[in-house]
């Protein structure tokens, strides 16, 4: 597949002086040009990318694309269903669209253009429909990344406690690891753990400098990231909320008093 | 010590399963509103005088009975989609209570007449967004929704739709864009959401902690419930307080405590006893306040009155080893990332505040600037469809009013330093062109 090419401009620069940083600085981004460390195998244009860039001409003779047809579109079953499930719930069948996009891209690791279609073929919604939706959320992502995602905080609260350090210390750690899809991300809604960060949903947090190696290890193994550290074993801060005994009884479930971390009474 | 309703033994094991919800009396309350009729449930949210708990502190007996009568499609929807920054009340009482704010939706459904309900919750709060699910599962299995609720002939079906992080659909309407699975960009206001909302019906939208409140005000009674509190701000709030505190962390309070109560009080002072340079009272949106507004009693009226306001209740305590150009310019920048960009006030107006801003931080700017961010943000200000504008520029302009004299500090000494560097780096630098004068100087 060919398509036209803008001279190159002051993005194109940028990026060639960032990749040649990159590789000053002996980051390896050879993944990137080798088609069997992805798990799908997508039609590539001539500047190497799987989706076109928004500064590439568009053939204004071309017709927009039509809501896929069903004989020409491969949909895995699983998919098809769960994507069925969710239009069943809504009186207006449009309203999966960000639940189905997130299903697909559960699947295909980004919301790839296949991803799009299989989508759009299921929906009956045009690609550009389902593309204008991907591209207005954060968690959806329309350029390949790794299947790994962690996100850090980087809002007020977290950044008062140390998030930028805690990010660039991950950045050294992870930063040239395929699988993970690390960024900085807006207020996740923990600010009672700050600095924090959402390891494929699993909140953990306050990440000390002692932390961030282990993390770092937990992550690239896929184990439970801090186990100590999770949100959701901590009890509420309001010291007055619980009776003694609820608190007792709590902390031998095994959740942890939210200013020590201990398992035990504060 | 202040009365405890949403916080009350929230940490008993098992409490997010029907079973231990039940054995505390859970449901009760929603039995015994399905057996009221419509009108004095509204009218005892009324008397309650519960205000929403998401930012506006609209009364919420007020807004369900802007609700019309009549049998067209209505819907409530629950706004889950705590992004707020410092925020975080919401995601505590989910992930422990589930049942208690299902309840509360029984009950608002029945009170306004709406038979299909969705919880819209931020897609980033993977873990609660399960355990809502499976409280919901657990609650069709007993009856308690689907078709014919408790056996009184109501319809309830209920819903979690997870969104995929943006701010913006915190906003209502933009909420019920993400909900229609669009763009979440907000709607001209009015027609507003009780009118024409979800897929164009009548719709009520409120907050989680607003929601989840319901159950425990017709345990104790609407009376006793606006007793609770001071007068126009009653009943109990959540709070979270976070930011250089000793504890940060989520606290139920009665409303009229003052900033010093809660900072020093609940949350323990600041990290390392140092001082406040400044606080949130009302998440990053808010306007802020200084260590000297720390008496300021926290409700709803005499926040505003104070000139800034309430919020989502999310205090941000910044100490004094912080710079407040530093915090104004992440305050900035995150509005910029979320601004949808619908509105142009709101699309350029946060993008060049945060410019300007940035150019401040390295002493790229002159304090000039600094009347025209104000400036910008006085045009930003009630020009936009929603308020995330607004939420930009009320906390910008306040901390370059408030704090006019280390903006132009933080400028002066910016702007020395960079012509220092300069200036060695000349010194250091080899005579690049030799002139011809200098070469016959030579000879």
């Amino acid at each position: 597949m060919s398509i036209r090419r803008d001279p190159p401009g002051p993005a194109d620069r940028d990026l060639a002086r960032r990749t040649a940083l990159a590789e000053a600085a002996g980051a390896t981004l050879d993944f990137l040009d080798d088609p069997a460390s992805y798990e799908l195998q997508v039609t590539r244009f001539d500047h190497g990318s799987r989706v076109p860039g928004f500064r590439e001409a568009t053939d204004p003779t071309k017709d927009p694309a039509q809501v896929p047809d069903p004989a020409q579109v491969d949909v895995p079953a699983d998919l098809r269903a769960e994507i069925e499930d969710y239009m069943s719930r809504y009186p207006d069948h449009k309203s999966a669209a960000i639940p189905a996009l997130a299903a697909a891209q559960r699947l295909h690791g980004w919301c790839s253009p296949v991803a799009v279609e299989q989508v759009a073929c299921v929906m009956r919604l045009t690609p550009g429909y389902l593309t204008a939706v991907a591209t207005f959320y954060d968690m959806l992502e329309t350029t390949p990344v790794g299947r790994k995602t962690v996100y850090v905080c980087t809002n007020i609260s977290c950044s008062l406690r140390g998030a930028d350090a805690v990010l660039a210390r991950l950045r050294e750690e992870l930063g040239h690891d395929p699988d993970v899809n690390l960024r900085g991300f807006e207020c996740l809604g923990a600010c009672d753990i700050a600095p924090m960060a959402s390891i494929d949903g699993v909140y953990v947090g306050p990440i000390d400098d002692e932390d961030i190696a282990v993390l770092a290890g937990q992550i690239r193994e896929g184990a439970d990231p801090l186990p100590a550290k999770q949100l959701v074993r901590r009890r509420v801060a309001d010291s007055a909320a619980n009776t003694d005994e609820v608190s007792r009884q709590s902390a031998d479930a095994g959740t942890l008093d939210p200013v020590d971390l201990s398992g035990g009474q504060a | 010590m202040s009365t405890k309703l949403l916080f009350e033994n929230i940490d008993e094991p098992g409490l997010h399963t029907l079973d231990v919800y039940r054995r505390r009396g859970g449901y009760a309350m929603a039995e015994q509103a399905l057996a009221m009729a419509r009108d004095s449930l509204v009218t005892a949210l009324k008397d309650s005088g519960l205000r929403g708990r998401g930012g506006a502190g609209f009364p919420m007996g007020l807004k369900a009975s802007f609700i019309p009568q009549g049998k067209m499609d209505k819907y409530l929807v629950c706004n889950a989609d705590e992004s707020e920054p410092g925020t975080f009340k919401d995601r505590e009482l989910m992930q422990k209570n589930p049942h208690s704010l299902i309840e509360g939706m029984i009950i608002a459904a029945y009170a306004v007449g709406a038979n299909k309900a969705f919880i819209f919750i931020r897609g980033e709060y993977v873990q609660q967004a399960e355990i809502l699910e499976a409280a919901i599962a657990e609650a069709k299995q007993a009856g308690l929704l689907g078709p014919n609720v408790l056996g009184r002939g109501v319809d309830l079906d209920m819903w979690v739709h997870r969104g995929a992080g943006a701010y913006i659909c915190g906003e209502e309407t933009g909420l019920l864009d993400a909900l229609e699975g669009r763009r979440g960009n907000p709607r001209l206001k009015p027609p507003f959401p009780a009118n024409q909302g979800l897929y164009q019906g009548p719709t009520l939208i409120n907050n989680v902690e607003t929601l989840t409140a319901i159950p425990y005000i017709l345990r104790i009674g609407a009376e006793a419930y606006a007793g609770l509190g001071v007068e126009k701000s009653s009943g109990t709030k959540l709070i979270s307080v976070s930011g250089n505190v000793k504890r940060p962390g989520n606290y139920e309070i009665e409303l009229g405590m003052t900033g010093r109560d809660i900072i020093y009080g609940l949350a323990g002072g600041i990290e390392d006893d140092r001082e406040v340079l400044l606080w949130f009272p009302g998440g990053s949106s808010s306007p802020v306040l200084t260590k000297d507004d720390l008496d300021t009693v926290y409700a709803y009226d005499e926040l505003a009155a104070a000139g800034t306001m309430l919020g989502s209740g999310a205090i941000i305590v910044v100490d004094d080893r912080h710079s407040v150009v530093d915090v104004a310019v992440k305050t900035a920048s995150f509005y910029k990332h979320e601004s949808c960009g619908k509105c142009t006030p709101c699309r350029e107006g946060t993008s060049w505040t945060t410019k300007l801003l940035q150019r401040i931080q390295i002493g790229e700017a002159t304090p000039m600037d600094l009347d025209v961010i104000s400036s910008v943000c006085d045009q930003i200000m009630g020009n936009c469809l929603c308020v995330l504008g607004d939420a930009m520029a009320m906390p910008v302009a306040s901390m370059v009013t408030k704090f006019r004299p280390q903006f132009e500090q933080h400028l002066e000494r910016a702007r020395s330093e960079n012509e220092a560097r300069l200036l060695a780096e000349l010194q250091t630098t080899e005579p690049v062109l030799l002139g011809a004068g200098a070469l016959a100087s030579q000879h």
